[in-house]
């Protein structure tokens, strides 16, 4: 930001970082440099604690020392008061990187006798300034100077030489002011603070009161102009968002199972998107809880930290019921991967509820987040206050690249589709967990509603839980449309059923084949045999002929011989 | 018990017999010689002289040559007298011209109710 400023070389306002969770990110970047900002606000609202970050955070993060003027407190009451939110205001004034002035007024011991000035002031501020080399002042309150001097004609004649001096010094002051019933201050400061004025306020909205902060002003800057929710707690003061509504955040290319292999195929055949948000809606008891075990059981198992945030169960109770399925957090737990963090969404306010979430999220560094279910929120009578929260968080996620997991409960059947349409826009995929009823059961059914930038498959799958763990059936796609449960089953029986009969049959028709086979066989044994036999038969008579041929043939030579012999 | 209650009373009125006649530390703090700051000293000089002489002690503080002393007294507005002693402190500010009210501030009223 600073370079592309001076890129442009123009002259644009130079500004101070509080390094205020959250202030920096809608005021653009801090306050007015060198120039005084008015903080107004009611009792209460949290004045003097912002007031006192804004030195402690330039102190120890950027390295500039401050000044806290007190006309309320005295220097032991604000070391004591702040200490519960971990700044060590002693340590730093030891350090030379803050001193507190109490600058005591006491109207009976102030007589008035002619004309005066607050130089007196002037040289406190100036020699607290020099004494640790201010850049930053603040001057809380300085309307306890009209409760001590009656002459207001001097007071405001010196307030307006204060702001111009300060300027002059290159301090970045906050001047503190109690708010005035019709105007930011009671007594009329915003006059004499031009550039920026922030109001905190403190509102009650269905019993529960937060506390706001609005940008009344800013000159010579952009500012968001709504109305902030802030929250003081242990590290000092938050305000939402804690990122600026942008759409530049990354994207991923890189995909991750689900958990479920079934599923990762209905998704292009492999899972999710990193840094994807995923919306899971169905009714209740359609095991939307168990997804979200499987998604944590895959990241774990993959090495990746997770965060899971319930607000209808205790972390103890989602772990048993997911144990039932086949799914053993606990150990994921102790090996520092899987952190729960349960909690009650009406406990607080939805904003200290997220703030708190950042935070979280923030420590922890997770790779995948689970909110279950997202829909605690959306049952706040704001609903439109409720979405910008989502968003906010949502936005929050994906800037960090994390992977958000959301359930959301869903009431009726036909409602559930236009109750999901107010956050489902925001979600990069839609799985729809429903109950399909017939034949007096209810099976849970799950589509792919849709899935930006994923081939995933239109079908719808048969849920079943079991105790290994999710598992995705193919539905049976009969004659009267889809069946599931018992349906499915019988289905699947009578189908068996059939093939195991015709089984039967084509062994029975082999059999009869076989046996024709054998017989027909043994037939043509049987003539060979028979004409072996008569083949031998009948060379038995050849020989014989042959044999009494010969017989004739010798009688006759001998015959022959006799005949010779007579003659000669 | 009354005889107690006497002793005090009588103590009181002793002690504040004597306050009249008390010595006076004044602290006149200005910044720089500006015609108030010179204002301010010839007028409480005036006062001082005319009421309290030879019972005052006045001290003229510069808060640019003594920066840090207007933390320590809780000075905010210029010219500022503090009365040190006699109790109660209080302090005067302003360049002392209205001299009714500088003499309210001193407990050095006149006797006009």
């Amino acid at each position: 930001m600073e370079e592309k400023r001076k890129e442009v070389g123009l002259e644009i306002l130079e500004k101070s970082p509080t390094g205020i969770k959250g202030l920096d990110d809608i005021t653009g970047g801090g306050l007015p440099q060198a120039r005084p900002t008015l903080l107004c606000g009611s009792a209460g609202s949290g004045k003097t604690l912002m007031a006192l970050e804004f030195l402690v955070r330039g102190a120890v993060l950027f390295n500039e020392p401050g000044v806290y003027m007190a006309f309320e407190e005295t220097e032991q009451e604000l070391i004591r008061n702040v200490a519960s939110l971990g700044f060590d205001l002693k340590k730093l004034i030891a350090e030379k990187k803050l001193t507190i002035d109490y600058v005591h007024i006491e109207r009976s011991e102030i007589e008035e006798t002619g004309e005066h000035d607050l130089e007196g002031l002037f040289i406190r501020i100036n020699q607290a300034i020099d004494q640790v080399g201010a850049k930053r002042v603040v001057l809380d309150t300085l309307e306890a100077l009209f409760s001590g001097f009656s002459n207001t004609g001097i007071l405001r004649a010196e307030l307006r030489r204060l702001f111009r001096w300060l300027k002059n010094k290159g301090v970045t002051a906050i001047i503190t002011g109690e708010r005035g019933e019709s105007a930011l201050t009671r007594h009329g400061l915003e006059e004499y603070v031009s550039d920026c004025v922030i109001l905190l306020e403190h509102v009650e909205r269905n019993h529960i009161y937060t506390r706001r902060l609005r940008i009344v002003k800013y000159r010579g800057s952009k500012h968001e102009t709504n109305d902030f929710p802030f929250l003081i707690d242990d590290d000092g003061i938050s305000i939402l968002p804690i990122t600026s509504l942008t759409l530049d955040h990354g994207v991923s290319n890189e995909r991750i199972s689900s958990g479920v292999a079934a599923l990762d195929e209905m998704l292009g055949g492999a899972g999710f998107y990193r840094g994807s948000s995923i919306l899971i809606s169905g009714t209740a008891g359609t095991g939307k809880t168990s997804l979200c075990g499987h998604m944590a059981e895959a990241a774990c198992r993959r090495g990746e930290k997770v965060l899971y945030l319930s607000f209808e169960e205790s972390s103890k109770q989602i772990m048993r019921n997911l144990g039932s399925i086949g799914l053993h957090l606990e150990q994921w737990q102790k090996k520092g991967l899987l952190q729960f963090h349960a909690e009650r969404v009406s406990i607080y306010g939805l904003e200290a509820h997220l703030t708190s979430m950042h935070k979280l999220i923030d420590a922890f560094k997770p790779a995948v987040v689970i909110l279950d279910p997202i829909n605690a929120y959306l049952s706040n009578d704001d609903e439109l206050e409720a979405k910008t929260m989502i968003v906010r968080l949502i936005d929050y996620i994906k800037s960090n690249y994390i992977t958000g997991f959301f359930t959301n409960l869903t009431a009726g059947a036909s409602v559930e589709e236009t109750t999901d349409m107010k956050i489902s826009s925001l979600m990069d995929c839609w799985l729809l967990l429903r109950d399909i009823e017939e034949n007096g059961e209810r099976n849970r059914g799950l589509y792919v509603l849709k899935s930006r930038g994923i081939a995933n498959s239109n079908q719808i799958r048969e849920f079943l839980i079991t105790a290994q763990g999710v598992e995705l059936k193919e539905v049976y796609l009969g004659s009267t449309g889809i069946l599931t449960g018992s349906s499915r089953e019988v289905q699947e029986l009578l189908d068996q059923e059939e093939e195991m009969r015709l089984e039967e049959k084509i062994k029975q028709l082999e059999l009869v084949l076989e046996r024709k086979q054998k017989a027909i066989q043994t037939q043509i044994e049987l003539s060979e045999m028979q004409m072996k036999s008569d083949e031998i038969e009948i060379k038995d008579k050849i020989d014989a002929l042959k044999r009494q041929h010969k017989r004739i043939d010798l009688k006759r030579q001998v015959a022959q011989t006799s005949r010779t012999k007579k003659g000669a | 018990m009354n005889n107690e209650e006497d002793a005090i009373s009588q103590e009181f009125e002793a002690l504040a017999a004597q306050d009249t006649e008390a010595k006076y530390i004044l602290k006149l703090y200005v910044a720089g010689l500006s015609p108030k700051s010179k204002r301010a000293i010839h007028n409480i000089k005036e006062i001082c002289e005319t009421h309290l002489k030879e019972r005052y002690e006045l001290q003229v503080i510069d808060l640019y040559q003594n920066p840090t002393l207007a933390k320590g007294e809780q000075i905010i507005a210029v010219p500022t007298l503090v009365k040190k002693l006699p109790h109660p402190l209080r302090k005067i500010i302003g360049d002392m011209s209205d001299e009714e009210k500088l003499l309210i501030g001193l407990d050095l009223q006149p006797q006009a109710d």
